[in-house]
């Protein structure tokens, strides 16, 4: 019996199995994506359908309207600069240290980045609103300074994407051979280190975009204007915009995720090769 | 796999004679543990020295510190008769090819055999002369454009070495290259290091656990124990003339008898044999003796075969002594001893190694 169940457990699921797995977790993903869609182009009450809601986005005389949105996008790009800035100085060369270094503390560095996935974004905000008071003191309030926070909430994503580019080069034996060759440690860094490293940076970066880019909780208590918060804010005045700014959002997002996975499959590729 | 053997009169070719390297009383400790405990060994230019021990003996801690990858603790490292225990590694001008392969993945063969001259400056035109020439040496100039995925694991070793050969360095150290190769693989890289080695003249430590590896491919061989050195020599004396029990039972196969030592030789088995240790006390003692030094004879000290085995060229054959003990013995391939067979022993005469009983 127990050899019954574990062939069970160990089989893979038929060809017929995994297409209704992938048709069903398809449309929950699709309806409400194709319903948002619908709704872009529905005429009020009417019942009818019309593009005017898409054209409005290019009618000057309608940009007044959505200059907080503008505000918001700009905000939110200069985030996501700062954040994967703070995540490619701050995490990167810590994490290579301690792999090289002091292989000892990379455990604790681990939990130290993990546990910000298990905070919620709400008890997260109640324990920055007081160190925000400080940092707006020494950096004024602009919204850039949300960066820190968001340094906070990308960094488990940024230390697993990172991690998993560390822990597939023997990055510890490249580094020796090339100090053996005459490079310095700087030299090894940018000649050995970071070409080896380009695609957990790259998925960093992007993952650390992503998720400032759909942010909303921090921006919205700090009472800061992101794209999120501009989007709701548009919302009580023209549901239709925010809705197709959600659906760009969303397909920003989407791209950039499959841009990581092709990355990843690449990788796959290339060491099975 | 075919090996292209280059004739030809390269800038790599041309290098300068080795330089001196000497280890003196170097010590090294790990977290309160000892890994290097006084090791002293002197290289003479252009030689070829294994260092040769069990795992955990310290003989990669001792190349590592040769190389500057450990700072030591105490103790003198010179080359060409300078302290370099200062000096780090990247200033040691030292050539090292590792056991793990570590060829850097995003550069090609050519480019990763240019690495060490782009970081010493060299322009562009002489470092692709160069890459080209040594790895040429090594039998891969049709492999300069491959990246490390597209080598294989021998393949990956040479041009290690191509890489650690390209900037002439005046120490050439190899911390166990082989040992990740297929066996036939690694017969055939060993004789090209050593063809390139005798070529270059270049001073060259070489590690290994395989005692095979270091009697074939070095000048002298250095056994390592519990981070020291327990000898140092020739393969041939190493092989004939232990000087330690521990150098006796690795090195070759042994077989170990009880005799006893009185007026500078050996009883045992009935025959007195020379020593190898001249200054052995009387007593009791444990008698290293190798196997090709007994032979079948049709008279001498009586035993019955328990196995034989045929190793190609000869064959080894255990046999059971009248005291129970059961030895090994060494023999040409022609005689088949039969398991049960009963046989007569001799002795050669050769000098053995003794220890405590």
């Amino acid at each position: 019996m127990s050899r019954s169940v574990a062939t069970r457990i160990g089989a893979e699921p038929g060809k017929a199995t995994r297409s209704v797995i992938l048709i069903i977790v398809g449309l929950v993903f699709i309806i409400p994506i194709l319903a948002m869609l619908q709704f872009t182009f529905r005429a009020g009450l009417s019942g009818g359908y019309t593009f005017a809601h898409w054209t409005a986005l290019f009618d000057p005389a309608q940009a007044s309207n959505y200059s907080i949105l503008v505000v918001g996008i700009g905000n939110s790009l200069i985030l996501a600069v700062v954040t994967v800035g703070i995540v490619l100085v701050v995490l990167l060369p810590t994490m290579i240290l301690v792999h090289l270094q002091f292989p000892r503390l990379r455990r604790v560095l681990e939990i130290v980045c993990i546990v910000p996935i298990t905070v919620p974004a709400i008890v997260l905000v109640v324990g920055l609103a007081p160190v925000y008071s400080v940092v707006v003191s020494i950096f004024g309030g602009d919204t850039w300074t949300l960066a820190f926070a968001y340094g906070i909430t990308v960094l488990p994503y940024a230390y697993r994407a990172i991690q998993s580019n560390l822990g597939a080069i023997d990055m510890i034996t490249l580094s020796e051979a090339g100090r053996s060759l005459g490079a310095s440690w700087l030299r090894v860094l940018w000649h050995v280190i970071l070409p080896n490293l380009r695609r957990g940076i790259i998925a960093a970066s992007f993952i650390a975009v992503a998720v400032v880019l759909g942010e909303f909780t921090i921006a919205s208590l700090l009472n800061r204007i992101n794209i999120q918060t501009a989007l709701l804010q548009l919302a009580q005045t023209d549901g239709y915009v925010a809705v197709i700014f959600a659906l760009l959002s969303l397909i920003v997002v989407f791209v950039i995720l499959l841009l990581i996975g092709r990355m990843g499959r690449n990788r796959g590729n290339r060491s099975t090769s | 796999m075919t090996i292209t053997t280059s004739t030809s009169t390269s800038s790599i070719g041309s290098a300068a004679p080795g330089a001196n390297v000497q280890l003196i009383d170097v010590v090294k400790d790990y977290s309160g543990q000892r890994a290097l405990d006084g090791v002293t060994l002197s290289i003479n230019p252009g030689e070829f020295i294994a260092l040769l021990g069990p795992s955990g003996c310290g003989k990669t801690t001792a190349l590592r510190a040769l190389s500057g990858l450990e700072l030591v603790d105490g103790g003198h490292i010179l080359i060409d008769g300078k302290d370099v225990v200062d000096v780090p590694v990247n200033k040691r001008d030292i050539g090292m090819v590792f056991q793990s392969y570590s060829l850097f993945p995003h550069l090609t063969a050519g480019e990763n055999v240019e690495f060490g001259l782009r970081m010493r400056k060299v322009g562009a035109a002489e470092r692709r002369r160069r890459a080209a020439e040594t790895l040429e040496l090594v039998g891969l100039d049709h492999h300069v454009g491959r990246y490390a995925h597209q080598l294989s694991g021998g393949q990956q070793q040479r041009v290690a070495l191509a890489r650690a050969l390209v900037t002439k360095p005046r120490v050439l150290l190899l911390d166990e290259p082989l040992s990740a190769l297929d066996a036939k693989v690694r017969v055939q890289l060993r004789e090209e290091i050593r063809r390139i080695q005798t070529e270059l003249s270049i001073t060259t430590l070489f590690v290994t656990h395989d005692q095979e590896e270091a009697l074939a491919i070095a000048d002298r061989v250095a056994v390592m124990r519990a981070g020291n050195i327990e000898q140092v020599g020739t393969p041939e004396e190493l092989y004939s003339k232990p000087a330690t029990p521990f150098v006796a039972e690795f090195v070759g196969l042994t077989n170990r008898v009880t005799g006893v030592v009185s007026g500078g030789t050996v009883e045992l088995l009935g025959q007195r044999l020379p020593l190898v240790q001249a200054d052995a006390p009387d007593g009791e003692v444990r008698v290293y003796l190798r196997p090709e030094h007994i032979t079948l004879s049709s008279s001498g000290i009586p035993a019955t075969v328990v196995t034989s085995s045929f190793l190609g060229s000869h064959r080894r054959t255990n046999v059971r002594l009248e005291d129970g003990s059961v030895i090994s013995l060494q023999h040409s391939a022609r005689l088949v001893p039969a398991p049960g067979e009963a046989v007569h022993l001799e002795l050669s005469g050769a000098p053995v190694t003794v220890g405590p009983s």
